[in-house]
């Protein structure tokens, strides 16, 4: 019966093949659209239950006194606080984005141990007013290396901010942004000092690592009560809540891509539906001499069910392959806006899973009536 | 059939009162009305009449094709009506072999592939159903032409492997519609004359259907059917 499986299947080349085409395209836009929200969540992902985010409870945009860090580190709970700034700016032009913070580099890094440099570059980098930790990535992308002049115009902080590559840092988890450009707090402040002294002494956030996840509500809760009704209240939350904040902003753009990648499935199922029931409604005949030697309606089932899980097999692995490619193109081309693209096991199974539900879901109708065909009604004879 | 009742050959097919009718939408077409036949085992009976009289449709209720409104059909013994359609396949998998007018072949599979067919249904193992496929192919003559697919032999051939499939698990049944209906005069000659060789050397019980005289003359007995009846063998049996 495989063997007639298999002979149906090539029994119309061209039609197989672009059932096969259709569905490794429908199998390829969705685990790249998968893949796209996924790289969205990376941050959310990646963050760590033990860590919390304190800012301005206005908005982000707003400072946080660098006042507030002695009593924020004597909360009982806290194991360590680190603080950072967001700066903007650009590398040559708008075009060359990626993130660049300003940070207190002996705690930060402390509490990030997801950032991995060799112990010399660190200390170079710490030792290094002016040094800069850059990723792998953007090393990579702009062919930084250690030592090399790197100069921000700053459109936050007006400016031309030179810097020197110190360290290149890479990540410990494959969710780990390796896109980012970290300098020294202190380097920003004391610039700030001289040229625009009501913006320096502030940070935009408190990294606080507390001692074991379970306190982490508690200890929020402490630090926001700390600064009640003071000039700048705090919002403090689990970096986790922090990153789908950000996520949240973007969240009809998520939702629309989600609907779409399962809508290009549903039309793919219609598509390969369609084929089968014009397979079946062909070979009626056939299946009713099956049925004439002995074959039930199960065997012409399984026969339906066999071509078309084999067609939307082959289709899926095809778009599976073909997402490998994809993927690394779309990573060369937009990395930049992505701290990662993940290509995850979990979102191949779930493209082959889907591709077979489709292959099941596809035969289900044709099957049922392949199994319920009359074989005086289907020869069409009556003498 | 006279002389000694113990010696009379047993019946295997036996219908009485038998009636079937098709729907058309809110119309009933009767197709047969109050059928009585019995058929020996090992005979070969040609079944005759215009288009339309419902031979085909008595021969697939013989068969287990389809299924009467009412009346009585056994066949070798077994009430065909009570069966479910599970019970029908199984009991068409082992006792009939089934011939039709278009050969009816799989046009995927080779003339061995679609032989071996029937044998997929049974315990056979691939050596037992290759032996099987082989000493069928033999008796029809087409051992040389069984790795040619239907579309590569001629009409004859192709309904030389259609009675090779029929035949392949051994039924004591073969029903046969419009066998020579699609062939020329020659093939038609050949495949009568293998109807009857299974009939003659391997005691086989043949129920065809046709319009051809010429094949009919070669069936033991000719029952005719008129607007869903079967006229009595005595009746004037005219087309």
């Amino acid at each position: 019966m495989l063997k007639l499986t298999w002979r149906n299947i090539t029994r119309h080349p061209l039609r197989a093949a672009l059932t096969i085409l259709g569905m490794a395209v429908a199998v390829l836009a969705f685990t790249l659209l998968r893949t796209v929200v996924a790289a969205w969540y990376a941050g959310v992902n990646a963050a760590s239950p033990a860590r919390l985010v304190c800012r301005n409870a206005i908005s982000l945009v707003f400072p946080l006194p660098i006042a507030y860090l002695p009593k924020v580190q004597a909360i009982p709970g806290i194991e360590a606080v680190a603080y950072g700034r967001w700066f903007g700016g650009n590398y040559i032009d708008e075009r060359h984005f990626f993130p660049k913070f300003a940070v207190d580099v002996r705690r930060y890094f402390a509490i990030y141990p997801e950032y991995v440099m060799p112990e010399d570059q660190k200390l170079a980098f710490m030792k290094d007013r002016r040094g800069a930790a850059v990723g792998r990535t953007l090393a990579t992308r702009y062919g930084w290396k250690l030592g090399d002049s790197v100069v921000i115009k700053g459109n936050i902080y007006p400016g031309e901010w030179p810097f020197i590559i110190r360290a290149i840092y890479t990540g410990a988890e494959p969710t780990t942004d390796e896109s980012r450009f970290f300098f020294h707090w202190d380097y920003l402040n004391e610039s700030l000092k001289k040229s625009a002294t009501s913006r320096a002494d502030n940070v935009g956030w408190f990294l606080i690592k507390v001692a074991r996840p379970e306190l982490a509500p508690l200890v929020a809760a402490q630090v926001d009560a700390l600064f009640k009704n003071s000039l700048a209240e705090t919002l403090t939350e689990t970096e986790q809540a922090f990153a789908l904040g950000f996520v949240s902003m973007t969240e009809a753009i998520l939702l629309a891509i989600q609907v779409v990648s399962w809508v290009v499935i549903g039309v793919i199922l219609i598509v390969l539906a369609n084929t089968m029931a014009m397979n079946a409604r062909e070979r009626r005949g056939e299946y009713a001499v099956l049925k004439t030697m002995g074959f039930k309606g199960r065997h012409l089932a399984g026969l339906i069910f066999g071509e078309s899980l084999i067609l939307a097999l082959a289709g899926g692995l095809v778009g599976e392959v073909l997402t490998f490619p994809a993927v690394h193109f779309f990573k060369v081309s937009m990395g930049q806006y992505f701290r990662v693209f993940p290509l995850t096991r979990a979102t191949l199974i779930l493209g082959l899973a889907v591709a077979l539900a489709v292959g099941l879901l596809a035969a289900l109708l044709p099957a049922w009536r392949a199994s319920r065909v009359s074989i005086a009604e289907a020869l069409r004879k009556v003498g | 059939m006279t002389g000694n009742p113990a010696l009379a050959p047993a019946p295997v097919v036996e219908i009485a009162h038998l009636n079937k009718s098709y729907r058309r939408g809110s119309q009933v077409l009767p197709v047969l009305q109050d059928i009585n036949l019995t058929i020996q085992a090992g005979e070969f009976l040609a079944l005759m009449g215009p288009s339309g009289s419902g031979k085909t449709t008595l021969l697939n209720l013989i068969a287990g094709l389809d299924r009467p409104d009412s009346g009585h059909l056994t066949v070798h013994g077994i009430n065909l009506p009570a069966l479910t359609e599970s019970q029908l396949a199984d009991w068409r998998a082992a006792n009939v072999g089934f011939i039709f007018q278009f050969y009816q072949l799989i046009p995927v599979l080779t003339a061995y592939e679609n032989v071996e067919l029937p044998l997929l249904l049974t315990r056979l193992s691939r050596r037992e159903r290759q032996e099987h496929v082989d000493l069928v192919l033999e008796l029809v003559s087409l051992s040389d032409r069984q790795h040619h697919y239907p579309g590569q032999l001629s009409g004859g051939q192709q309904q030389r492997v259609a009675i090779a499939r029929a035949l392949v698990t051994d039924p004591t049944l073969i029903a046969a519609d419009e066998p020579t209906g699609d062939l020329d005069k020659k093939s038609a000659g050949e495949i009568m004359d293998l109807l009857t060789q299974l009939n003659r050397e391997f005691q086989k019980t043949i129920i065809i259907v046709t319009h051809d005289p010429e094949a009919a003359a070669h069936a033991g007995r000719i029952r005719r059917l008129i607007k869903g009846q079967l006229l009595n063998e005595s009746e004037p049996q005219e087309d």
